[in-house]
């Protein structure tokens, strides 16, 4: 809890942050600007449990658990998606979300 | 006395046919054939065992024979239908077990000369082997279900070994024939089992006929068609028997079948699996009999005579002599469905009965003597056709003498087998039904005429000069030949009222001196005329054939029998019936369903485009659908 900011003001800053997140994923065109979007996304979120947390339920920890959880998964997620995206590149040569759109009809 | 080892006769040939069949490319034929030789042996030894003690120690009690059943609960319906397997030793299937594996054991025998070189020896073990298994477990089967499965598997095994030469065509169509042909048949008895299942409730032949049972005592209970359900069911399982037995019309396979080898012929086309039909009905005679007052056994025994009648005029016409012959044991086994068709249950009156096993018990030795002896000829002359023949008595004297006495005993000359079991057909007839008496007597005559034509052309007539000069068949076939003439013979002299009647109980048989005078007078008389025709090359037969002119030419055709079926599946069915149907199904069925399929081609061609294969535009589409949906969460239930 922090003195002299209320739960109000931090949650409308995440929201920002969410979709800023939301607006980069579907506006940037380069594979790993899309990735740091979405670590904005989980970053707001997990802010967001936080936050809920300490403000409204000081006596519970689940939140706070929950955040690490968000973490380490926000890690692996991000492994995964740099190790495809290399794949991605040796195939095409090219990050560019444009040229991956062979996977339609 | 428990005959649960009775199990073993028809486990023996199918684990040989196991054997056979797997390691078909490993076993050396020699081996394979002693292999199967040795096998049946035990089978054989087994049987005989079987029927010793089945007739002369535990059978019989109180002048009764008994029934003895050994069977194990397969699948049960309700609590009294169900579907068992099991042995069942009584009376005429400890016989059929005798004749089984005595003219399976002959035929191995000689099969391991006929077939000396041929490439698939060591499969035609397996299936004779397959066939004698069936054959085996039909004889023994407790219940209809359990006759039926060994049913079907006897007419696998008998497709498996007509269409043995495969590489023939006409081999193969004869197996299709017949297989389509007896399948066909067996619908009828399918229907007939469903229906005995149905409206009797059991399938088991000890409660079907017990004279206590439902089925004899309320047959009148349902009706349809003015007859009742009981006798309809009767009437269609005589229709598979038929079928199997190549009773008119439905015959037309049996002729083809000659395509197989000639020992399959010998023991499945004559003494074996076409005497199923005949089993059947004697298997179930009891309810035939005591049913409607008999009327399915009146049909049963009008179908004997008119095939017997009709089978022994074509047979006077035909040139090929495994033709000749088939149409004989279509004929034979005429005789013996008229026989049963004639009888009574009790006493005496089960003469009929008694004198069609007997008679199925010595046309199968002197049948399969016959098939043997032609198999041996064929191989000496290398032609089926009676033209090709003549003079061979002097190359073939072992095959002329057992030839001969298997001819003189179907023509039912005093002291041949044959003789003995005909007369008493004949008495059987001429004491319930005249007309049929007589069909019989003039078979009779038809018979010697037709086989001393064999016979004096074969080994006497022209003497033919031959390319290869004809010898003497090996021992291994000419012995088989010697056994069976033995048979054809001695097996007269049994006394068959003493251990197989219709009520259980024996009774004394005698000759009856009048009706066997004219009955040999009558086959004298064929043979004499075949002698005159015959003996010498001359003109006569063929000026006989010219005064009877449209006769002969039909009989020669078979009345036109196959080109009726022809015409009927051909222009009827196929094209009356089959083709609008296909029309219908092409045209409406599978329309509509095409129409189905075109339509959601159509629309998906359309509405493909959205599938853009772009990462964004998806994204975009879930999170615009996340928005309505939280925003129309807000609306409901928060504001």
């Amino acid at each position: 809890m922090i003195q002299g900011v209320s739960i109000y003001e931090i949650l409308t800053i995440t929201t920002v942050i969410f979709f800023i997140g939301v607006y980069g994923f579907l506006t940037r065109k380069n594979l790993i600007t899309m990735l740091l979007s979405i670590e904005l996304i989980l970053n707001a979120s997990a802010v967001n449990f936080v936050v809920i947390n300490t403000y409204l339920f000081p006596e519970n920890l689940q939140g706070v658990f929950f955040s690490i959880f968000i973490i380490a998964i926000a890690a692996a997620e991000t492994a995964l998606a740099v190790a495809i995206i290399i794949n991605l590149y040796k195939l095409v040569a090219s990050v560019e979300v444009e040229d991956t759109e062979t996977m339609k009809y | 006395m428990d005959f649960t080892y009775t199990i073993l006769i028809p486990l023996i040939p199918l684990a040989i046919f196991l054997l056979l069949g797997i390691n078909y490319n490993k076993i050396k034929p020699a081996v394979s054939g002693v292999i199967g030789s040795l096998g049946l042996f035990t089978s054989l030894s087994l049987s005989y065992y079987t029927a010793y003690q089945y007739y002369f120690v535990v059978g019989k009690v109180d002048g009764v024979y008994q029934t003895f059943v050994q069977k194990w609960r397969w699948m049960s319906f309700t609590d009294t239908l169900s579907i068992d397997m099991g042995v069942l030793i009584d009376q005429i299937s400890v016989m059929m077990l005798i004749v089984v594996t005595t003219i399976s054991f002959v035929v191995h025998l000689y099969s391991r000369g006929y077939m000396k070189g041929d490439p698939g020896y060591t499969k035609f073990f397996a299936f004779l082997s397959l066939f004698t298994f069936s054959m085996l477990g039909l004889v023994m089967a407790t219940n209809l279900f359990q006759i039926y499965i060994f049913w079907e598997l006897v007419g696998v095994s008998s497709f498996l070994l007509i269409g043995y030469y495969y590489t023939k065509p006409s081999a193969v169509a004869a197996a299709k024939k017949a297989f389509i042909v007896t399948r066909f048949a067996d619908l009828g008895f399918l229907i007939g089992i469903l229906i005995i299942g149905y409206y009797v409730g059991t399938f088991d032949f000890m409660e079907l006929t017990s004279l206590e049972g439902a089925a004899i005592t309320n047959w009148a209970s349902t009706s349809f068609m003015g007859l009742s359900v009981i006798t309809w069911a009767l009437i269609l399982m005589f229709m598979g028997g038929a079928g199997k037995s190549a009773m008119f019309p439905l015959h037309i396979w049996l002729p083809d079948a000659m395509e197989g080898p000639t020992p399959v012929s010998a023991l499945i086309h004559a003494a074996t699996m076409v005497v199923a039909g005949v089993y059947l009905v004697a298997r179930l005679f009891p309810m035939y009999f005591f049913v409607e007052d008999g009327f399915a056994l009146n049909i049963v025994a009008w179908v004997g005579a008119i095939s017997a009648l009709i089978a022994a005029i074509i047979a006077l016409t035909q040139t090929d002599i495994k033709r000749v012959l088939a149409f004989s044991t279509m004929s034979q086994i005429g005789y013996m469905m008229l026989a049963l068709g004639v009888s009574s249950y009790e006493g005496h009156d089960g003469l009929g009965y008694m004198a069609s096993m007997f008679h199925l018990f010595t046309h199968a030795m002197f049948k399969a003597l016959l098939f043997l002896g032609a198999g041996s000829i064929i191989h000496a002359v290398h032609s089926n056709y009676l033209q090709d023949m003549g003079g061979l008595r002097k190359y073939l004297p072992i095959t002329h003498i057992t030839f001969l006495i298997a001819a003189l005993s179907i023509s039912g000359v005093p002291g041949f087998a044959g003789f003995f079991s005909k007369d008493e057909i004949l008495v059987a007839a001429y004491e319930h039904n005249k007309i049929i008496y007589f069909i019989s007597v003039f078979v009779a005559g038809l018979t010697a005429f037709y086989m001393f034509r064999l016979y004096f052309g074969i080994f006497w007539g022209k003497d033919k000069t031959y390319e290869h000069l004809p010898h003497e068949s090996p021992k291994s076939m000419t012995i088989p030949l010697m056994i069976l003439a033995f048979m054809s013979i001695a097996t007269g002299y049994i006394h068959f009222s003493e251990y197989v009647t219709a009520d259980h109980q024996s009774f004394e048989a005698h000759l009856n001196y009048p009706l066997a005078a004219i009955a040999v007078s009558v086959g004298l008389v064929g043979i004499i005329i075949a002698y005159i025709f015959y003996k010498k090359p001359s003109g006569l037969p063929d000026k006989v054939a010219a005064s009877f002119g449209n006769l002969y030419k039909w009989a020669f055709h078979k009345f036109y029998i196959d080109e009726v079926y022809m015409f009927i599946t051909k222009e009827i069915i196929f094209k009356r019936i089959s083709t609008p149907f296909a029309w219908f199904d092409k045209k409406v069925v599978d329309k509509s369903m095409d129409l189905v399929g075109d339509s959601i081609v159509t629309t998906s061609e359309k509405i493909k485009g959205l599938q853009s294969g772009k990462v964004q535009d998806y994204a975009f589409a879930f999170i615009a659908g996340g928005v309505v949906l939280a925003m129309v969460f807000i609306y409901n239930w928060i504001i």
